[in-house]
């Protein structure tokens, strides 16, 4: 594959060569397209994150930004064609995942790495018991004897809390509550002890009081399995109370990586300070929220330059000609062209941002 | 109208003195069932009591916000009271005219002042109509002599105009559904509903499937509309925030039955009703600097179709574990009662609720940053969104609580937010209102590592 120049969230080594061993999931310069009748969409777009062992990283963005393609091109789990990963590598304790056989992959799948999907509904089987559903998984990975994975799944129900789990595994998906699906869901992610938990919109279908028992299950396993987690959310409340290290995507591209406190606390691109200028609270009661213009780009016809200028309001001179994800050798944490002086083009300008106070937000 | 950020609305509020809290709707008693067909004769079985005796009363250019969670009836009550489905009992009245009662001729001229906006952007818009007729039919179906509605060029106008209201072009007109986003198709939506020149509005979770900035976009303007046309809203959400910023009053439901009814700021600093508490500490707040207190309900809501007897909350009641289970909560339905002005609750306990007694029902979520790495904490403890709550003061009540399952707390916790509290400082911070206390360090970015 070969390299190209970018500007990414974590500074890389160079891309043939593993990350060191404490860093589990390193995600390099990664672009899935998918080829359809009106033209290409480049869902994700150079997209570089890593995460070390029992770490949590949260991946942000509205519908479309291609946070759960990201996700899925890390499963492998994308028909190719349409999709085709036109470059990048997924390095995963040691290996490369995107050059690993398929037989090997699927020893990856459920088993080291696995993934909670965000519709409980649809994404157990309605055919199959739960214990079932659990145990196939946990029999193949392990090698294990149909018993002892029952005896398995079994185990696992009980540490995401459910009650009388002997009598669970034998029933079906329909005879669960939403809240029951997706504990299921996350027994079945835990059954193989995986080293990475990647869990998409993992509480978005759930009412609040449900969502609250989900995150703080999830939470508890995190720190009991010491698996590292990835959440892929859009709600910005949820990543604060669940992850350490955050990454916000815009129309398939990081515009802002760092921890979460330096990211919903002072927000430098001005897409995160959009968004979070957008939730509605107390303290913007008989005022204008603040919105983000426009609608997210069309993904079959990017705009020039940064793909966030035409909905910017701090748009400026470089910003329609020049890509910072491209061009700039900008600060590593955020791809914008007020933190960084494009080539041949103006100083930015003295006004950032993050440096005006949030609404809302207590002085 | 253009977007400034932080500027005021200029909307009518309860304050305002022109405009009189008369109710516009009133709502008396309203059930709402739906068969259960079973057996080997197809006979009625049972009934799921989606909306159960509820009471309630929408001022005349108010935003009464419903909220719950999914199940709890308050999009079939929204539904129902536009007798979009037949009420099973109780009675509801617009203007003092009897909504239930009404019939044939009068029935249609009343379905021109109440409308509703559908949740789901996609499937409330016929995909093979052009939006001049999604918008117009509604028109057509209305037209009389005097608005001559019949009349396509009249019609079309007034399209035009309700497409300009909401911040559409008006040649959007001869497009069809798919041609918008999502956040377009919703303003489609709220110009059908408007183009009949509607006194209320009921709104069904009209942002829920929305991104957040689109939401906002379409927040501000149900707002700008609702000052232009004089409307009244019965604004139905899950999100509590949404709710929190767009509502005048509040009323919360859970299980067909409204267990909570008062001015927004008094709900959101003073809830009085067990379940609004652990709801409103549910709530995700998007401030890592926040650690919250949550009440975590066990269980899940159970089924409307059997539902528990006496209150219907005692199943997972936190309060009653408190008191001892006691014996009213399983037997007597509590009805709801004036607890203060403006301020009803449907709880035999309500009296009991107090900030010690909240604190030592939650626990403290630690946060990955807390738990994770070396950060000073700058807040702590906060419960039930932003009211409930107070950090510093609340701690100590928390800490000497014996049966507090808080885990322990960060040792940067500032001592002194501990020493500093008292009894009457803990009952003061029950009404009060600060995100972050004042003697917590602010903390930068640059100071986090």
């Amino acid at each position: 594959m070969t390299p190209l120049i970018t500007a990414t969230a974590a500074p890389l080594a160079t891309p043939d060569l593993p990350p060191p061993a404490d860093v589990l999931l390193d995600v390099r310069d990664l672009r899935t397209y998918f080829h359809v009748m009106d033209g290409t969409v480049r869902a994700v777009d150079g997209v570089s994150y890593s995460i070390k062992r029992g770490q949590t990283l949260g991946i942000v963005g509205e519908s479309g930004c291609g946070k759960s393609v990201t996700a899925l091109t890390i499963m492998r789990l994308l028909d190719i064609p349409p999709a085709e990963i036109a470059s990048g590598s997924v390095w995963f304790k040691g290996r490369n995942l995107l050059c690993l056989p398929e037989d090997q992959m699927r020893r990856v799948r459920g088993n080291e790495i696995s993934m909670i999907f965000q519709e409980p509904m649809t994404s157990l089987n309605p055919v199959y018991t739960v214990g079932d559903q659990i145990t196939e998984g946990v029999v193949l990975h392990k090698k294990l004897s149909k018993k002892a994975g029952l005896e398995k799944a079994i185990e696992s129900l009980r540490l995401v809390g459910i009650n009388n789990p002997e009598r669970r595994v034998k029933q079906y998906p329909h005879e669960l509550s939403g809240g029951m699906r997706q504990r299921v869901m996350i027994a079945m992610a835990l059954a193989c002890d995986p080293d990475l938990i990647i869990a998409d919109e993992p509480t978005t279908a759930l009412d609040v009081t449900i969502q609250a028992q989900i995150l703080e299950l999830i939470r508890k396993v995190q720190d009991e399995t010491g698996a590292a987690l990835m959440l892929i959310t859009h709600d910005l409340g949820v990543v604060a109370e669940t992850v350490q290290d955050v990454i916000v995507m815009y129309a398939g591209r990081v515009v802002e990586s760092g921890t979460v406190d330096e990211v919903l606390l002072a927000p430098k691109h001005p897409y995160t300070k959009g968004l979070l200028e957008s939730i509605p609270s107390k303290g913007k009661r008989g005022q204008r929220l603040n919105v983000i213009k426009g609608t997210v780009a069309n993904p079959f016809n990017l705009p020039a330059g940064c793909n966030f200028a035409p909905r910017c309001p701090y748009a400026f001179g470089p910003c329609s000609t020049h890509d910072p994800q491209i061009e700039a050798a900008s600060p590593p944490d955020v791809a914008c062209w007020l933190y960084t002086r494009a080539p041949g083009g103006p100083p930015p300008p003295r006004l950032r941002p993050h440096l005006a106070p949030l609404a809302g937000e207590p002085s | 109208m253009i977007d400034v950020p932080g500027q005021t609305i200029p909307a009518p509020t309860r304050e305002d003195a022109t405009i009189p809290s008369e109710p516009l709707v009133k709502v008396d008693g309203l059930v709402k069932y739906y068969p259960i067909i079973g057996g080997i004769l197809r006979r009625k079985i049972g009934d799921v009591k989606a909306v159960d005796d509820v009471t309630f009363t929408i001022n005349r250019g108010e935003v009464f916000g419903l909220v719950g969670e999914s199940g709890c009836g308050k999009s079939t009550l929204g539904r129902t009271l536009i007798r979009l489905q037949p009420a099973t009992a109780g009675r509801a009245t617009i203007a003092g005219e009897d909504i239930f009662a009404k019939k044939g001729r009068d029935l249609k001229r009343f379905r021109r002042r109440m409308q509703i906006i559908f949740q789901d952007p996609v499937g409330s818009l016929n995909p093979r109509m052009p939006i001049s007729d999604i918008i117009g039919e509604g028109l057509l179906a209305q037209a009389d002599d005097e608005n001559r509605w019949g009349k396509r060029e009249v019609r079309d106008a007034r399209v035009g105009d309700y497409l300009d209201a909401v911040g559409l072009r008006r040649d959007y007109a001869r497009r069809f559904p798919h041609e918008f986003s999502g956040g377009q198709r919703q303003r489609i939506g709220i110009a059908r509903a408007l183009a009949l020149s509607p006194e209320v509005v009921i709104c069904d979770e009209p942002v829920s499937a929305l991104d957040v900035s689109i939401q906002s976009q379409v927040l501000n303007l149900l707002l700008d509309l609702r000052r232009e046309f004089d409307l009244t809203y019965l604004f139905i959400a899950h999100n509590l925030s949404v709710i929190q910023y767009i509502s005048d009053r509040v009323g919360v439901m859970y299980l067909g039955k409204l267990v909570e009814v008062a001015d927004v700021d008094e709900l959101y600093a003073n809830p009085r009703h067990p379940y609004t508490i652990a709801l409103l500490s549910a709530v995700p707040e998007p401030d890592p600097r926040v650690r919250k207190r949550r009440i975590v309900l066990t269980g899940e809501v159970p089924s409307p179709a059997a539902p528990p007897s006496g209150c219907r909350f005692h199943t997972r009641c936190w309060l009653r574990e408190q008191l001892g289970r006691p014996e009213a909560c399983e037997t007597r339905v509590p009805e709801l009662r004036v607890i203060a002005t403006g301020h009803d609750v449907a709880c035999h306990f309500a009296e009991s609720v107090t900030p010690a007694a909240a604190i030592e029902a939650a626990t403290l979520i630690p946060t990955p940053i807390a738990s994770g790495r070396a950060v000073p904490i700058a807040a702590i403890g906060v419960l039930a969104g932003e009211g409930l709550a107070e950090a510093g003061d609340g701690l100590a009540k928390a800490e000497g609580a014996p049966a507090d399952a808080s885990p322990p707390v960060d040792e940067t916790t500032p001592v002194d937010a501990a020493t500093r509290a008292t009894d009457a400082a803990a009952e003061d911070h029950f009404a009060e209102d600060r995100p972050v206390p004042a003697h917590h360090p602010q903390r930068g970015p640059g100071q986090a590592h």
